[in-house]
Order: structure tokens, then sequence, then C-alpha cells
């Protein structure tokens, strides 16, 4: 989007992503979605008097493995803040969140953005991710003319990851979020389900004349809980800033909502009407201590990242970087493709890469299953890739092996290929008299051949795969046709 | 409960609280019994639990005899900043019994409770305590826990007893200390026997005066009172010294910062939401939050959370609260070095005896400065007691301070136990004439 403008476009995000805890960060509260309103709901949840937090640390587990996944620093000591507002969704008048002292800063996402030839290694630099608690739901459209409160999700621990302004487009702007939500899910701190809200974004949006050091002014575009939307939203907002400075007009700083009914941005709160939350340290909470030991034991535990991951299959396998990314696009696919390439032998990882992302993501997609309940598992799939690399089917012949499979007739290749006798004829007796048999049988096709018409070779080669239902190997029928022919 | 208590008896158990019956300022919250604070904004509130003190008490067989009347949110010196009325001194039914935790002291003076339960931010237990001659102890920060009690300013509020003797409130903190993984603040050290001092000789015991406790600002008669007291502990052996806090006249201003900002934040949940006072008529949110606010909170409430709310602000909060912080620890460091050439510190509890009813409900100043000398301990997060040790103008009592270092409650109960043993200022009681 915009190339070739004079306008150079600034991003920056801010990523809620709710954590896969058992319980809420300062409450024995369960964090289920979809209960009944204020069915999990608790004294501290709904800040009934005398009450007090306390810090649950499967959270803090969390935010110490992304902070290990980006390379981030993890302070041996941060703190929570109060961010006091009123709100009826906020039940204690503040929220518990971390300010000054965040429990991670800095670190890096890297992801490719772009797809074929234009694709580029954008990397993301991490300002901060700090824990805090989510607040409650208002519901306004449930009650005529009442608003009804919703506090099963107050107190739900989020890990708020902030970005520095390094995007440069909507499209990178979407690239680094999905790659932030594959790694929150590749290292199991956030189910990253959008609908329900597990992670939502908040893009910072603003333009600059390209060239000019000094950012422009931003609006930020709230809660995009679709990467589409995020999309939509962020090239909209920036056509319009655009168009709103060509025409004479400032920016204001300002919160603006997107409304995907008409695909447009409209201001939410300005700048002047901004909260001072009055951030100061909660003293109902004692500084968060994380010990180097602490870290070591998390470490440990910690699955191979997936930029680990790429780096290791384009150098052990030769793979592009391309495919490297979209075969550790989620653990899911990387563990699929490692399991099978242990089976096939790592000589097919080119191939297999061609398989998982050809013809069963297709599958998958079409059929809206999850790569875990795929009909043809790792070991499946391996078989196919044997017999492909050893000759004994075509790859056409292969895909027919895979429906086969998939539909569950026979558990790996080599029982379908023996029950339909769809071996690979390659034995070099067979495949002269079957040569022979063509040439006899079509002697039309063999004078346009001999009369200089090439098109009329390959329906020779189309008819000896007719012939043996396509078993023929291809590649022996075109060289003995051709010697044959030639005499 | 009294029932209950009546059949553990019967059955041999010998628990020392079984059967004893005790009172609450209104600030602990117990299941299904109204919490109010002494606020009209949570005038029908009940709680579904037990604050951990009282968990703790009915546990050990204490008999629940009622709630008490308090400064409201804790916030005053004389209890009279109570929706429901302010509270009399026994001993002059003109005059304040002390705040905030005004009811528990007068219920005890009046002997209508052997003990009593408060709370002390600035004050709170001892200041009350000194006013209707009790003794009342404010535990280490930490020591007890504070679940289940009506925040004011979380990071000084701490629960303790308010009785006759030293060795009656021993008895109590063995029920009420230790550990509780619901309060973060709660500290997490092994439980002791309070009353394990009680007994020590006081010879070679260390008093460390701080010449600022007995500069100008306490009156006459409770210097003369408290110059007694200490000679009758240099007659039991005790040494006195001379120590320095240099920095303790700052506390008052130290603490009318983080206090109130504290206080602002703690009392953002009452706003007519989800349970307490709601305004009756209102137009739209905005002016439900302010009708409720501005009829459910009183005068004094009101103008700590507009001060908490002002130190807090954007361009003010390094000027107030980032100060008020470094002050805190300067106060702190004074106390460990005082420490280093005392055992215990002694001084005046409150400058004045008790002053009547109304006297300073106009200069909100003058009534914080009946706080001068307490304040300091709950910005050190220190223990402190206040025992009767005579009495001043008008027969009103007078209360001498004894201030530990930290985790030394055993120690200084026994100090004033050992007074106790030869003085009977806290067995004297008021002629009551309603």
């Amino acid at each position: 989007m915009n190339s070739g403008s004079k306008w150079e476009v600034v991003i920056g995000l801010e990523t809620h992503a709710q954590l896969q805890t058992k319980s809420k960060i300062f409450s024995g509260s369960s964090i289920e979605f979809g209960a009944a309103p204020n069915a999990q709901a608790s004294a501290v949840d709904i800040a009934l008097p005398g009450v007090l937090p306390v810090l649950n640390r499967e959270a803090v587990v969390c935010a110490i493995k992304f902070g290990l996944a980006v390379g981030a620093n993890i302070a041996p000591r941060s703190v929570f803040a109060r961010k006091n507002y009123f709100y009826p969704d906020l039940p204690k008048g503040y929220q518990i969140s971390q300010f000054e002292i965040p429990v991670v800063s800095g670190g890096s996402l890297s992801t490719p953005v772009g797809a074929g030839d234009t694709v580029s290694q954008l990397t993301v630099h991490l300002t901060r991710a700090h824990l805090e608690e989510d607040a409650g739901k208002s519901l306004h459209e449930d009650f005529h003319g009442k608003t009804g409160i919703d506090l099963n999700r107050a107190g739900t621990p989020l890990l708020e990851i902030v970005t520095e302004p390094d995007m440069r487009s909507s499209a990178e702007a979407v690239a680094y979020a999905k790659a932030l939500h594959a790694l929150v899910q590749w290292i199991g701190i956030c189910d990253g389900n959008m609908q329900e809200g597990s992670f939502r974004c908040d893009a910072n949006v603003s333009v600059r004349p390209l060239g000019q050091a000094e950012l422009g002014t931003r609006r930020e575009i709230k809660n995009l809980n679709s990467f589409r939307f995020m999309q939509q939203a962020i090239d909209y907002e920036v056509a319009w800033q655009i168009n709103e400075i060509e025409e004479g007009r400032m920016i204001t700083q300002a919160t603006v909502l997107f409304d995907p009914a008409s695909g447009e941005t409209r201001a939410m709160r300005s700048k002047e009407d901004a909260h001072d939350y009055r951030y100061f340290p909660d003293p109902d909470l004692l500084p968060l201590d994380i010990s180097p030991e602490w870290i070591g034991e998390i470490g440990k535990s910690m699955p191979e990242l997936p930029q680990q991951m790429q780096t290791r299959f384009s150098g052990q396998y030769g793979l592009s970087l391309y495919d490297a990314a979209a075969l550790t696009s989620s653990r899911d696919i990387a563990i699929y493709f490692a399991e099978t390439l242990s089976h096939a032998g790592a000589g097919q990882a080119k191939l297999c890469a061609n398989w998982i992302m050809g013809e069963l993501a297709a599958r998958l997609s079409r059929e809206g299953i999850e790569l875990s309940t795929a009909p043809v598992q790792p070991a499946a799939l391996a078989s196919i890739l044997k017999r492909i690399a050893d000759q004994t089917i075509s790859n056409k012949i292969a895909k027919d092996v895979f429906d086969a499979l998939w539909r569950g007739d026979g558990k790996d290749a080599d029982e379908v290929i023996d029950a339909r006798g769809l071996r690979q004829i390659s034995d070099s007796g067979a495949i002269d008299a079957l040569v022979d048999e063509v040439i006899g049988a079509n002697s039309k096709l063999v004078e346009e051949f001999r009369g200089g018409k090439e098109k009329a070779f390959n329906a020779l080669v189309g008819q000896a795969m007719k012939v043996t239902k396509g078993k023929a190997n291809p590649v022996q029928v075109t060289e003995l046709l051709r010697k044959k022919l030639a005499n | 409960m009294a029932r209950a208590a009546d059949q553990r008896l019967a059955k041999g158990d010998s628990g020392i609280l079984v059967g004893i019956p005790l009172a609450y300022k209104d600030i602990f919250c117990i299941r299904n019994w109204r919490t109010t604070c002494g606020s009209r904004m949570l005038e029908n509130f009940v709680a579904p639990y037990d604050a951990h003190v009282v968990e703790q008490l009915d546990t050990a067989g204490a008999v629940t005899l009622g709630k008490l009347n308090m400064d409201e949110f804790a916030m005053g010196s004389s209890n009279e900043n109570s929706y429901f009325g302010p509270v009399k001194n026994p001993w002059d039914t003109t005059r304040v019994p002390g705040g905030s935790s005004g009811g528990s002291a007068a219920v005890v003076a009046a002997r209508l409770a052997p003990a009593a339960l408060g709370t002390d931010t600035g004050g709170s237990i001892r200041q009350p305590a000194a006013f209707c001659g009790l003794t009342g102890l404010k535990p280490t920060y930490g020591a007890v826990s504070r679940y289940g009690i009506v925040a004011y300013a979380s990071s000084l509020d701490q629960a303790g007893p308010m009785a006759k003797s030293a060795e009656d409130c021993a008895l109590i903190l063995n029920s009420i200390a230790g550990f509780d993984q619901r309060d973060s603040t709660s500290v997490d050290r092994p439980r002791e026997d309070y009353t394990i001092d009680l007994a020590k000789p006081l010879k070679g015991l260390r008093i460390g005066l701080p010449c600022e406790f007995f500069a100008e600002g306490m009156d006459a008669d409770v210097r003369s009172a408290i110059e007694l007291a200490l000679a009758e502990y240099r007659k039991l052996g005790a040494v006195t010294v001379d120590v320095d806090l240099p920095n303790s006249a700052l506390s008052l201003a130290a603490y009318y910062v983080i206090a109130p900002a504290e206080a602002s934040s703690n009392l953002s949940r009452f706003d007519g939401v989800r349970y307490g006072f709601r305004a009756p008529d209102y137009s739209d949110l905005n002016d439900m939050y302010s009708k409720t606010r501005a009829q459910g909170f009183g005068a004094e409430v009101k103008r700590r959370i507009l001060m908490g709310t002002y130190v807090l602000s954007h361009g003010y909060y390094d000027a107030y609260y980032l100060k008020a912080q470094k002050i805190r620890r300067l106060i702190a460091n004074d106390f460990r070095a005082a420490f280093e050439h005392c055992d215990v510190i002694m001084g005046p509890t409150a400058p004045t005896v008790a002053f009547p009813l109304g006297d300073k409900n106009d200069d909100p100043v003058q009534m914080y400065l009946s706080d001068i000398y307490t304040i300091s301990t709950n910005l050190a997060g220190l223990p402190a007691m206040s025992i009767p040790c005579g009495f001043g103008k008008h027969k009103m009592p007078v209360g001498l301070q004894i201030i530990g270092p930290w985790f030394s409650e055993s120690r200084m109960l026994g100090v004033a136990h050992q007074y106790q043993q030869t003085t009977d200022w806290h067995t004297r009681m008021p002629e009551i004439s309603v």
C-alpha cells in the first residue's frame, strides 16, 4: 500500500494477550470463557471492601516465557501499579497494571513479510511487555435504557506487548501481529482466540513526509480483533490522515474505533479528554522479584522457538525462507513436518514441505479441520513421500493415494498401492512392449509427429499413460518413445 | 457463640480466650453482620466473609459482643467524623475519646467489654487508648493480616488490641498475629508467644528519649505525667539515653500525602455501582458517581480524597508522593539508627489530654497535630503501644508511648507489663454518670 507516495507510514502495535492460566491474576476465580454473567466473579473481582489481591505465579511464568522467547530483559524486580479511573466495569476504580518498571522490556520479533519474489525479513523491536488485569464488560444492548455489567472477565490476566514504531505498512503490521499471534500460542501462554478477545491489538498510526525524522501525530485505533480488520482499519486511517494533511488540516492526537460495517475509523475521544490515571505503586502487592534461577528453570522447559526452527530448517534442509516460515507458522505444523521427515528421511524435506503446504493445507482448509485431527498423520504422509521418491508412484498417482488414505481406505501408501495395483511400471521390458503397442495402435499420430507436429508426441505419451491407467513411468516412456520414433 | 464457648469450657477446653467477649471496630468485616466503617456509603453493607482477625479470634473461642463506632473510614482523631454521630469519652462525656478507634476505646474504658479490636493507620489505636486510659498496641506492619479490614491507607493500616493491660493485649495478639496468604504484605515468619517476655526484669533496659518528642508542643500536664513514668522505669532498673529522630518533624507532612493518596484510590470502589449507597436521583453515569459520592461520604473523607487525588496528579506526583516516600525511608533510617543505642523508645502518645467535643472541628490541621507523635511509627512500619501513666488536666488520662524495633512486640509488652506490676493507672475506671 502507498508505495510511490511521498508519505511514510509509521505504525506501532499494542497487543493484549490473555494468559492461559487456570485462575485470575489476583484471585482464585476461573477464567473460562462463556459462563453466565458474574458467575465467575469473586469478592476480590467485584471489589468488596477489605479483600486483597494475591498474585497468581502462573501469570508471571507466562510473562517470563514471553520474555525469553523474544530475547528481552526480564526485570529482577518489577512493580505493580494502580491505574486509576472510574468506569462501571472497573470494580475497584483502578486497574492493577505495571507502569514504571514492567516485567519484560526490550526484545524483538522477526518475520518474513510479503510473498514470492518480494519476501523480506521484518524485525520489530519491542518496547515492553507488562502484566495487568482485564476489566469486566459493559453490556449496552441487552437491557433497554440500561447497561448491564458482567465481571467474569474482570481480573483475567493479560500481557500487554508494546512495540516500537517499527512498521511501515498495514502489511508489515499484520505480518508482525500474525507472528506474535503464532508465538504466544507456540510457547503456550495464550490460546490466540481472537473472537473471544484472547488476543486483541491497538494500532498507533501516523504518517510523515518521506525522509522526515520527526514522527507525525498519531491516532490510536482501538480493539482490532481480526487481521483483516487490522489491514482495513490501518489502510483507511492512513489514507484519511494523508488526505487531511494534504488538504491543509492538522492531525490531532486521538483514540479511534474501526467500524467494520463502513470500513471507516472514527474518533472516540481526543487527547484533551484523556484521563490522568494517577499511577502509583500498589501498596497491596509487594514488588515482583524474579530470580535468575527461576528464569533458568523456565528456560529449560521452553520449546524450540519458531525462529530457531526456521533457521534450522533452512540450514539443515536447504528450504527457502518462505517455506521455512510457512512450516513454522504454528507449532502443530512444525511438529507435523519434523515427524513426517523422521519417517521419510531428511532427503525428502522439499517434497515434504510442498505436500504439507499444498495438498494437506488445501484439504484442511476445505474441510475446516485442525491438523491434529487430520486423517493423514505424519507416518502415513511419509509412506506416500517415500514411494514418490523411489518412483513407485508418480506425483499424480500419489494424490489418489493421499485421497484414499484421507478417506480411511488403508493404513499406509503401500497398502493402497498394492490393493489397487497402482505400482508404477518401470520394468524396461514392459515399457518397451507398451511403447511398441502405442506406436502400432496410433499410426496417425506417429505420422503427424514424423511430419513435424511436436504436439502429437505428447498425445502418444498420453496414450501410454491411459493404457496403463497412469502407472507407466512417464520419464521412461518419453525416453523410449523418442528413441523408437527417431528410427 | 457464647453457648458454643460454654460447651468448649464444659469439655475442659482451657483456651485462654474461650468465652471472652470482644467487640470490633466497625471496620472489620464479619460475615452476615453489617460493616459500615462509620459511613453512610456502607450503611447497609453486609460482607459475606470474616476478616482474618475475626476468624482467628472466633477460632480461639472469643465471643463477639458487637461492633463499634469509629471515624468514617478511619479518618479522624476524635471520633466526631462518624455518619452515626460522635463517641463520647467515658472519663468526661463532654470530651472526645480520640480516634479513629474511638468506639473501641470508649467501650473498654467504660468496662462494657474487657477488650476490643481497633486499627491504627497514624495513631488510631494509641491516641484513643491514651485519651481513654487504656493499653493499646499497634503491631509491626505485616504482623497481622489486613484481610477483611476495610482499607484506608494500605501501606500503613494495621490492626491491634485495645485492653486494660499489656498482658491482655499479649493474649489477643497471640491469636491475631501470623502469616495469612490472603494478604501479600503479611510477613511469613514463625508464630510467636507474645507473653514470653512479660516477666522479664527491666534491669539494664535502655530507653531512648528522642529530643524531638520532648520539645515544645507537649502540654505541661502531659509532660509531667510522662516524666513520672520515666522515673518509675528508672526505679525498675532501666536507663534512659537521649536519641535523635531528626526527620520526625516531616512525618506529619509525609503522612498527609501518602495516606490520602492511597485512600483516594482505595475508596474509588465506593461508586454506587455494585453495592453500598447509591444516590436516588441522577441523570447519567457521571451524575450518579458524583451525587453518590457527594452524599455518601462525609467532609473529612472528601477532604482526604481530594488531597490524595491532587498529590497523585500528573505534574505533582514527584513533588508530593515521591518526596513523601523518600521522607518515609529517612524516618525509618532514623529509627534504625536510634535503636542501635536503645531497646525501646518512649515519649508521649499525644501532646494533650482528650479535648472537648467540637473543639477542633473547624481546624483540620489542629486536629491532625494530635497524631504528631504516633504517625512516624506507621511510616516506619514499627510496633508501638500506648499505656496509661497518670492523669493530666481535667483529670483526664495521659498515655505513655512505647516504640520498639520491628517485630519486638514481645519485649515491648514485657516493658509495659513490668510497669503495670508496680503502678495501677491501668486499673483506674471512670465514674460514669449519664
